[in-house]
């Protein structure tokens, strides 16, 4: 306890603040659990948001004995951030707009200046209340902005995980006959996804010892002259390993764009749908694909 | 008559993240004006490429979409500006297999033939706008008694 600090600063608000948070710790949990945020958050017992209520008057408490309400970034949030991360989150699942979860937050600040106010002699100092109040009011806009901040970061952090998962999960190789893997391609093929298109391509002909490697684009809405780039390098790349590629999937208006674009892929085999792409491979390997004769011209 | 609803706005262009927006938005306006899917995929890889010079030789800027009549042709007018360098240049720019870049030099030059009209705005120092404009070529499906 830095006591020779309190020496100076005894009386300030803030410390005032710090002081009738912890005394009033309780009854301020007790309010916050009936406010629209805690009870949508903790719906199993009400215990249970009186407790995380208790959490996040202490480390309010904390944050006020530094003497800086207005510090988002102050060391006695750390405790509750993550609570109070999942506290947003779950009202966003549950559909709030950021503005709609800062109003919630917003509502925990009234029950507490009741408190705050009622708790002073009637012949108080006006003044030294007003300070009080203020130095409480700044303290539960911090509270408001943590959460905010907090809520975001997570979502932020979720992007992130997803856009990995995307490119994991997107480029799948499929092994078609021997010698022969196609990639569905799905979705836009930026630089990073055309990096990961390309190694597992090229691990895959290596694996499966494929001769014909098919990129299918039937799932690629736009293909600009970037997307062409990327698929040329495949392409090359796959050629110096000693197999050829072949590109399906070319719908109709993809093609006329290609066309227009001046994009030359006179160098690169390509086929309108996968079945094309696996016919012209299977008839390169020599292994042509044959109707069954009709059972009467069966030979007998 | 379509609605312009959904069809004006103006979009940042600012990461990889946005291009995806700008050719989402621009795939969904041009289809509320009654583009067939050949004019749409066009307009779409022009805007793709112009985007992409925005944000790689422009340093980043934005997109304004409008829609704009001609007698009862419905029309969509893109601009991508940017506060870059400029194009000092603006011929050789346009003509094929010049690239500053590592590209492959189409970006300009196929963005042009993919679109109906388009006009280059740079001074050097002061940044580049890019205006295009497509037409709906066919009046547009009364999609409802389909």
């Amino acid at each position: 306890m830095p006591e020779h600090e309190a020496e100076g600063q005894h009386g300030s608000p803030t410390w005032e603040v710090r002081d009738f948070l912890r005394r009033r710790r309780e009854q301020i949990a007790q309010r916050w659990a009936d406010e629209s945020l805690f009870r949508a958050v903790f719906t199993v017992s009400r215990d249970e948001a009186v407790e995380a209520g208790r959490a996040v008057v202490e480390a309010l408490a904390e944050v006020a004995g530094t003497g800086r309400p207005e510090n988002p970034a102050a060391a006695g949030f750390t405790t509750v951030r993550e609570q109070l991360g999942r506290m947003g989150a779950a009202r966003a699942r549950a559909g709030l707009t950021p503005a709609q979860i800062s109003v919630e937050v917003d509502a925990l600040r009234p029950p507490a200046v009741d408190l705050l106010v009622a708790d002073f002699p009637d012949d108080a100092p006006a003044g030294f209340v007003r300070e009080c109040t203020n130095a409480l009011t700044a303290l539960m806009g911090t509270l408001r902005l943590v959460v905010m901040e907090t809520a975001l970061n997570e979502g932020e952090a979720m992007l992130d995980r997803q856009r990995l998962q995307m490119l994991e999960v997107a480029t799948p190789v499929i092994r078609l006959w021997d010698g022969i893997v196609a990639v569905p391609l799905i979705g836009t093929l930026d630089s990073a996804r055309s990096q990961v298109v390309m190694e597992t391509l090229l691990e895959a002909v290596v694996t499966e010892q494929a001769r014909f490697a098919i990129l299918d684009i039937t799932g690629v809405p736009t293909v600009d002259s970037l997307v062409a780039q990327h698929l040329m390098k495949t392409v090359q790349a796959a050629r110096l390993m000693g197999a050829e590629c072949i590109v399906s999937g070319i719908r109709p208006a993809i093609a006329q764009t290609i066309v227009h674009l001046g994009l030359d892929l006179g160098t690169v085999v390509t086929r309108a749908g996968l079945a094309d792409a696996l016919g012209y491979a299977l008839g390169r390997l020599g292994a042509g694909i044959v109707n069954a004769a009709p059972r009467g011209a069966e030979p007998r | 008559m379509r609605t312009a609803e959904g069809v004006e706005a103006c979009l940042p262009i600012r990461s990889d993240m946005d291009l995806m927006w700008v050719r989402q938005h621009v795939r969904q306006a041009a289809a509320r004006l009654g583009f067939g899917l050949v004019d749409r995929t066009k307009l779409v890889t022009a805007a793709s490429e112009l985007a992409r010079n925005t944000l790689v030789h422009g340093g980043g800027g934005q997109m304004e979409s409008a829609r704009v009549t001609r007698g009862h042709l419905q029309g969509l007018r893109l601009a991508f500006s940017d506060r870059g360098p400029g194009i000092p240049d603006v011929d050789r720019t346009l003509s094929d297999g010049y690239t500053t870049g590592d590209g492959l030099g189409l970006g300009l030059g196929g963005a042009r033939r993919l679109v109906h009209e388009f006009a280059i705005d740079s001074r050097p120092g002061a940044g580049t706008t890019v205006t295009v404009v497509s037409w709906a070529l066919r009046p547009p499906h009364p999609r409802e008694e389909m």
